[in-house]
């Protein structure tokens, strides 16, 4: 496989349990600086493909470079340190932990065990966490035990636990499952500004939030990419309408 | 207080709380205790160093080992070793065929003293094998199972298995070890008889000491950001890898800390009682030391001393009077520990502390002036039903 200048390139991505294919010769690229929205009906593969980017699924073959970098090699926490940042479908954050916890503990610095025993909470720790809390709209929260937190604040706190690692790639699997339409709006507009300086992957079923964020979309059916480009594009095609949007 | 105290004592109110262990342990048990019975309870400590442990590893954690047993047992064994060698010199021992080796050694036809039993002619090798083998052995068994991901019961069982394993080996090889008799007629540590009543009160207070140490140390730990990770590990172990930790390397580490203040109980096991045997490797004490932490709460190190303490005592007497019922007992103690009491004695007492005035004045103050780390609320362990898997 060739470098490319992309932040993100799948290329002939195959994987199969036991001999199905959820992710079948897919290839695709992310730009810098992208949001892209992958979509698709369910078991189209849309999850595979996060859990193959971070490592957290081996692929069968093909290839995954993040900025020329070769994924698939590598183990979950070096593709994190890598600068990978994966949210997961059901907001997972440490209920036990209050919110500034769950994000000074998402701070890249003291992630070895000596590093961690020997950790200390500094300015640039507190204004760090302080100015990500303001991002996620929780700044008035880090001393609430995570638990006690709303579905959306949760998914929020999430969010803010990449943004903490200032990952230059953030794959986020539907982050506004569960908000009001309030909530929905407000994370449009915070994955509007963090796309400013990252790459971001979206995945998403709600096809109003995915006109407010989307850069570009890719349709995901059976493991294979059924269409790619605007949503303009993709709301017009006649495939997508035909196993995906309904007529 | 300066920092690194804090981190030490836990804040105030853990200071207070291991001062009042301290003097317990310290002033007033020996004031009223006759030689006899401090013996007793100093053997009682030497389990609470286990108790601690387990706190540290399953606590907060989330990892439960039933194999404690083995690095209290290597810790004992190490120690009863470099006894034995220095009890057998060759005048004690001229009726042998073969002086100057260990009595069971002689009885098993064995005419040298082995390769692995040299080591433990000098004092010095013998105290760093306390330290390192049992740690070393935790390392290998943590790296093993760790970095392959097997946890939860899957990890308790192979422990468990290690530990059965251990103390078969031990009986079995009776030239070598002693047998299913241990280690016994231990005399002197570098001339120094450890049998009398002055060397009980000296061996007690170090024995003490070294718990108050372990315990200060576990506060360490636990009060860095490590513990707030071991913490964050036991809830959700994926977004902690997909925050790009390598999580196995933790759980080795803590395992490895875990094994080597067992071990320490385990050497300071034989200096008090003066033998040590296979009873104290196997299944039955490994899971009894569960026991002692879930009773006095396995989020709390001071709790699990305390826990340690009751059970023991309770024990002794119990089975001196009903020695058929109290393995019953035991069972049924700790069912009902894990049903009505999750955080044991620990958890009672942060439940009604704020009923009593002064205990709430302390927490309040203790609130006040900002830690270091930030506490962990004082509710997150009572709130928390997933983490009671075992």
């Amino acid at each position: 496989m060739s470098n490319t200048d992309f932040v993100l390139a799948i290329e002939d991505l195959t994987v199969s349990f036991d001999g199905f294919k959820a992710v079948d010769n897919l290839t695709m690229y992310i730009d810098k600086n992208e949001l892209r929205v992958v979509i698709g009906p369910n078991g189209a593969g849309k999850t595979t493909v996060l859990d193959l980017i971070c490592g957290k699924t081996k692929s069968s073959s093909g290839s995954i470079k993040f900025k020329n970098l070769e994924l698939t090699k590598l183990r979950e926490h070096e593709i994190v340190r890598a600068g990978v940042g994966r949210k997961f479908q059901t907001p997972s954050i440490y209920e036990n932990l209050t919110v500034y916890q769950n994000l000074e503990v998402s701070y890249p610095i003291g992630r070895s065990v000596w590093g961690s025993l020997t950790f200390k909470r500094t300015e640039a720790v507190t204004s760090r966490v302080q100015q990500v809390a303001e991002e996620i709209l929780l700044q008035d929260m880090l001393d609430t035990e995570s638990a006690l937190l709303s579905h959306g604040q949760k998914q929020w706190l999430e969010i803010g636990m990449l943004l903490m690692q200032d990952p230059e790639l953030m794959l986020l699997d539907e982050p506004v499952a569960g908000m009001s339409a309030k909530e929905r709006d407000q994370t449009a507009d915070l994955l509007n500004r963090i796309c400013k300086n990252r790459s971001v992957v979206v995945i998403e079923h709600d096809m109003e939030f995915v006109k407010k964020i989307a850069h570009k979309v890719t349709v995901l059916h059976q493991g294979k990419i059924l269409a790619e480009g605007t949503m303009d594009k993709v709301q017009a095609d006649e495939k997508v309408i035909e196993v995906y949007l309904g007529h | 207080m300066n920092s690194l105290a804090k981190k030490l004592l836990d804040g105030r109110e853990g200071a207070v709380s291991l001062a009042l262990l301290a003097a317990i342990i310290l002033i007033v048990l020996p004031l009223l205790l006759d030689p006899f019975r401090i013996g007793l309870v100093g053997k009682y400590i030497t389990y609470a160093f286990v108790a601690v442990s387990l706190v540290l590893l399953w606590g907060h954690g989330g990892i439960l080992s039933l194999g404690q047993g083995m690095f209290f047992g290597l810790g004992g064994y190490a120690m009863a070793m470099f006894l034995k060698l220095e009890a057998s010199d060759p005048i004690s021992t001229k009726i042998q065929t073969t002086p100057g080796i260990p009595d069971f050694m002689d009885w098993n036809q064995i005419t040298a003293i082995p390769w692995f039993w040299q080591p433990f002619q000098s004092l010095t090798l013998t105290l760093l094998a306390i330290l390192l083998v049992p740690t070393f052995f935790a390392f290998i068994i943590g790296y093993a199972m760790f970095k392959r991901r097997v946890g939860g019961v899957y990890f308790a069982i192979i422990t468990q298995a290690i530990t059965l394993i251990l103390s078969i080996l031990i009986i079995g090889q009776q030239g070598y070890t002693g047998g299913v008799n241990g280690i016994t007629d231990l005399k002197t540590l570098l001339g120094w008889d450890i049998r009398t009543d002055s060397a009980r009160y000296v061996l007690y207070y170090l024995n003490a000491l070294l718990l108050i140490g372990c315990i200060m140390l576990s506060h360490y730990i636990l009060s860095s950001k490590f513990g707030m990770m071991l913490l964050a590990m036991r809830d959700k172990e994926e977004r902690v890898r997909f925050s790009g930790y390598d999580v196995a390397n933790f759980k080795i580490f803590i395992f490895c800390v875990s094994a080597m203040i067992s071990a320490i109980g385990g050497a300071m096991f034989t200096l008090q009682v003066g033998f040590m045997s296979p009873s104290f490797v196997g299944i039955v004490p490994s899971i009894e030391m569960v026991i002692f932490a879930a009773v006095g709460g396995r989020m709390s190190l001071i709790g699990a001393v305390y826990g340690t303490l009751l059970v023991s005592f309770g024990k002794t007497m119990f089975s001196e009077t009903y020695p058929e019922l109290w393995l019953f007992l035991m069972g049924g103690l700790f069912i009902a520990v894990v049903m009505f009491f999750p955080n044991g004695l620990a958890g009672v007492y942060n439940k009604y502390k704020n009923k009593i005035g002064f205990l709430r004045r302390l927490s309040e103050s203790d609130k006040e002036t900002p830690t270091v780390a930030a506490p962990v609320p004082a509710n997150s362990v009572t709130a928390k039903p997933q983490g009671e898997t075992a």
